[in-house]
């Protein structure tokens, strides 16, 4: 019996039948068919407690949602002490905790002047694009092929047509789509003169984290300054000190004209998302500061929250322990590919952002499957089922990093078995 | 608006102390197989470093505490330093130890994260000897001074972390709270994250570390009785004395608290100190002093750590100005006169047993107070010496010299030391001056008496390595690059991988 005081389930069995009823059938059974049903009961620090009771280690972070792990007892103190005092606010008026957490924004990336409030990252992404449009305006969007940017009108339209042709919400004519790590693609459809933006990831996370070239994204920025276009880099996943920066870009040398970021910003407690925009793209703001709009964008609750994980990052025992994962997985994993280079053929990483490569085209799927068996919950990359999305939070700790790789050593087994039957079913 | 927020904030300093233990412990595990040659760099570096500051320092923490005498607090330091070093150069807590005859092999094992308190009255020394403790016998630590002392402990901590960084020990390996309030060193101090506690402090916080839950070696408090025998060349014994008691300003726990001799021998002793630069108190001065010294709430902290003739003035007793030590006299050794409590500030209690049985029976009663720590004996009659030896509930008892130093190990052979075990006697898990062999176990070996075995055949070398430098940090700013590594580097990370696993085996 799983009573939770409001509503009660008999059983996992019980929860799922509910699930598949009433909320997505689809998603149930999909896990269900992966190896991996899992419902997330308790929570706290970087594990998961499936309600089977199995525990599991979470590398999947929602893509870095959960930087700093499940609840994390002083982001909880932060939002229950804001509690005590804020509401999510009223988004038409100024309020302290929004002026408070932009400014605070803003000081990290000084060639910023203003930052704009959401409630997740696509919404942030449709900030970004309105923006562009408005300083440029250009309508022509350009993001790369298996880009991902989110589900909302405009943010969908930049992805993978998977989202978009179901709903009828592609639109080709000012989508464009370029292949990554191809600047000469790009430049092709900026010379055309009429494109507003190129957005891209530092590294595309949902395409399994393949790593730029050297000086391809610099190259980029260049050539839309070039054709007058804007360059947005959307950091949801490479943000917030994950790539051993504050933000993704700074790593690379760029200075983006707008930039997006969530998940994390909210430490995994309370929905936040932000677009920074350069002065240049903030003029809107001055023309018509109620031309967006949104309800529980920049809610002051989450404004308060996104203030201490900004300065939670920048504390120097942070910046180190990160530092400190980020060797120990470099580390770990080369040695891992030594001992299981039949599958395991590849590593692609910054800072604690991680793509496992595995030698199979749905490697990740069963690699994911085994790990989960071993109490590790880590998820394969949508667009690329090569590659498992590894992402490790920035206050892990030795004894946890080191478990991980012993159970990750233990599932390369099971893993290479779950292989070789898809292989004979393929 | 007032100045109250209006929110409640989170403990900055608390996560922040939370934080530097989870970085002591990656700075533990690479440091734990490094060898002995790379642990002696380290420690060479850090002695040298804060030989070069001992002075500096020194100077800092009278300032900030008010405590002692700086130059007094330099030999101290310095000691924590080349001296400390010396003392265990060549005592190797990296190798593992082979026994032919007993069949064994000993893996040392490091306790990995050290939780230490640096009292307000060594708030140097402490952090450079429980740092150079660390560094011997490959832990980290993360260090917690008194709030009163915290500016030069804190700074004396990151001045020995960065030569020790410089010298190529894994960033994080020395760290100190720069926040310390007992809510964070409680916390801390149960927390599962560390592996051993070295407290050194009040009583108090003692008790807290071994009431934490989690593994500690902790020193009790002092109250050194020096007897002083008529077998002792008494100029010589007076000497040690007025030395021991005025060398910072009494503020080691190991200086004399009581002086004790025989009623045929007081009129010597009393000479002879005076002879030294001893204030011998008459009747209405002892009064004075006793009633400065111990106010309604116990003794009067303004007096720790000041000079002789500084406390003289504000007890209202006239005194030379050349004035070393005050010496109130208790003419029959009673057991209820505050006077025979530890002081930590330039005064002896001078009293006087009618015979040899009685002076044992009552400096017995005294130690009783600092139980566990350290007593002197001043005399040529070592029949004598074992008997007090062999009553006092002490461990150590040091001969004609003065008692501050050389139960700290300065002009004995005994280990150089900030933490005299008070052992069982005096409620700790350890009754020798610590060491860095105390912060170290071992995994033993151990085969069949009747079985033979080869130990000489068996491959030792996997067990420690000459330190790669992947972990070091050199920065810790809020703007460093996390390392970016791709594909090339990491084929060349697991050939290097491969070329040592062969070289191993
Ligand atoms: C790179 C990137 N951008 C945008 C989004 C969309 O964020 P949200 O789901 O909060 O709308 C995501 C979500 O996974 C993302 O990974």
């Amino acid at each position: 019996m799983f009573n939770y005081g409001y509503f009660s389930f008999d059983s996992k069995e019980a929860l799922l039948e509910k699930a598949a009823e009433y909320w997505n059938p689809g998603k149930v059974s999909f896990w269900k068919d992966a190896g991996t049903p899992m419902v997330i009961d308790r929570r706290e620090g970087y594990y998961l407690h499936d309600m089977s009771g199995k525990r599991l280690i979470d590398l999947h972070l929602n893509g870095g949602t959960y930087n700093f792990g499940h609840r994390h007892r002083e982001l909880v103190d932060v939002l229950k002490s804001g509690l005590d005092y804020f509401d999510m606010g009223n988004h038409w008026f100024p309020s302290v905790a929004r002026a408070a957490f932009a400014e605070k924004l803003v000081k990290t990336a000084p060639h910023m002047k203003y930052a704009v409030f959401g409630a997740g990252g696509a919404e942030a992404v449709e900030i970004a694009i309105k923006t562009a449009r408005y300083a440029t305006k250009r309508k022509k969007i350009i993001s790369i092929i298996k880009g991902y940017h989110g589900h909302s009108g405009l943010s969908v339209a930049t992805g993978d047509e998977r989202f978009t042709k179901i709903f009828l919400a592609d639109r080709p004519d000012e989508f464009i789509q370029v292949p990554f790590n191809d600047a000469d693609a790009l430049e092709r459809e900026l010379k055309k003169g009429d494109v507003a933006a190129f957005i891209i990831e530092t590294i595309p996370a949902t395409y399994g984290f393949p790593l730029p070239h050297d000086g391809y994204l610099k190259t980029c920025q260049d050539l839309c300054h070039k054709y007058g276009a804007k360059f947005i880099s959307d950091e949801v996943q490479t943000g917030l000190m994950r790539t051993g920066v504050m933000w993704g870009w700074q790593g690379y040398g760029l200075t983006p004209d707008i930039f997006v970021c969530g998940k994390g910003l909210g430490g995994g407690i309370y929905p936040i998302s932000a677009c920074l925009v350069n002065e240049e793209c903030g003029q809107w703001q001055i023309e018509d500061g109620a031309a967006h709009i949104s309800t529980s964008g920049g809610s002051e609750l989450g404004c308060l929250v996104g203030h201490h994980v900004i300065e939670m990052l920048q504390r120097p025992e942070v910046v180190s322990n990160i530092d400190f994962v980020a060797n120990f997985f470099a580390q770990s994993m080369a040695e891992m590919m030594a001992r299981h280079s039949d599958i395991f053929c590849g590593v692609r990483q910054r800072g604690v952002v991680l793509g496992l490569e595995f030698d199979h085209p749905e490697g990740a799927v069963a690699v994911s499957r085994a790990l989960y068996e071993n109490g590790v919950w880590a998820i394969f990359s949508s667009l690329d089922k090569r590659v498992l999305q590894f992402k490790p939070g920035v206050v892990k700790d030795v004894d946890l990093c080191q478990e991980i790789m012993d159970r990750f050593d233990a599932a390369m087994p099971r893993a290479r078995q779950l292989l070789k039957t898809s292989r004979r079913i393929a | 608006m007032d100045g109250g927020a209006l929110l409640s904030v989170p403990d900055r300093d608390l996560s922040a102390a939370r934080m530097k233990v989870s970085r002591a412990a990656w700075a533990a595990k690479y440091y734990r197989t490094f060898d002995h040659d790379a642990v002696l760099r380290i420690a060479e570096a850090v002695a040298k470093a804060g030989n070069e500051k001992a002075a500096d320092y020194a100077d800092w923490a009278v300032r900030e505490t008010g405590y002692g005498v700086v130059e007094h607090k330099t030999i101290k330091n310095r000691l924590c330093t080349h001296d400390l070093l010396d003392y265990y150069r060549d005592l190797d807590l990296t190798a593992p130890r082979v026994d032919h005859d007993r069949k064994i092999i000993e893996i040392p094992k490091p306790a990995g994260v050290v939780f230490a308190l640096a009292p307000v009255t060594n708030p140097v020394a402490t952090v450079y000897y429980k740092a150079m403790l660390a560094i011997l016998s490959r832990n980290a630590i993360v260090l917690s001074p008194h709030p009163f002392a915290k500016a030069c402990s804190a700074d004396a901590a990151r001045h020995l972390a960065a030569a020790a960084e410089a010298a190529g020990a894994p960033s994080g390996l020395i760290q100190c709270v720069e926040e310390p309030s007992v809510p964070l060193v409680k916390d801390i101090m149960a927390s599962d994250k560390i592996n051993v506690i070295m407290a050194t402090g009040g009583n108090a916080m003692v008790r807290a570390a071994y009431s934490s839950g989690n593994p500690a070696l902790g020193v009790g408090s002092g109250n050194a009785v020096a007897y002083v025998d008529p077998s002792a060349n008494v100029d010589a014994a007076a000497k040690c004395l007025v030395d021991s008691k005025s060398f910072d300003n009494a503020i080691l726990c190991t200086n004399e608290s009581i002086v004790l001799t025989l009623e045929e021998n007081r009129g010597n002793v009393e000479r002879a100190l005076r002879t030294a630069g001893a204030h011998i108190c008459n009747d209405a001065d002892t009064d004075r002093l006793r009633d400065y010294l111990w106010t309604g709430k116990g003794f009067n902290t303004e007096a720790i750590g000041k000079s002789a003739t500084w406390i003289a003035d504000k007890a209202g007793i006239r005194v030379n100005p050349a004035t070393r030590i005050l010496v109130p006299v208790v003419p029959r050794p009673g057991q209820d006169d505050l006077l025979f409590q530890e002081k930590l500030c330039p005064v002896l209690t001078l009293t006087a047993a009618v015979d040899f049985q009685q002076a044992i029976t009552f400096a017995k009663h005294c130690a009783t107070r600092g139980a566990g720590h350290s007593a002197a004996f001043h005399g040529t009659d070592n029949a004598r010496l074992v008997a007090y030896s062999q009553a006092m509930p002490v461990y150590r008892v040091v001969v004609n010299v003065p008692c501050s130093q050389g139960a700290a190990g300065f002009s004995t052979y005994l280990p150089p030391s900030f933490m005299i075990g008070t052992g069982y006697a005096g409620r700790s898990s350890v009754g020798e001056n610590v060491g860095p062999q105390h912060l170290v176990h071992w995994t033993r070996i151990a085969f069949g008496r009747d079985v033979p075995a080869d130990l000489d055949g068996i491959d030792l070398s996997g067990t420690m390595h000459t330190p790669a430098p992947a972990p070091t940090q050199p920065q810790l700013q809020p703007t460093a690059s996390a390392p970016a590594v791709d594909k090339d580097e990491l084929r060349q990370l697991i050939l290097q991988e491969l070329r040592s696993l062969r070289g191993s085996t």
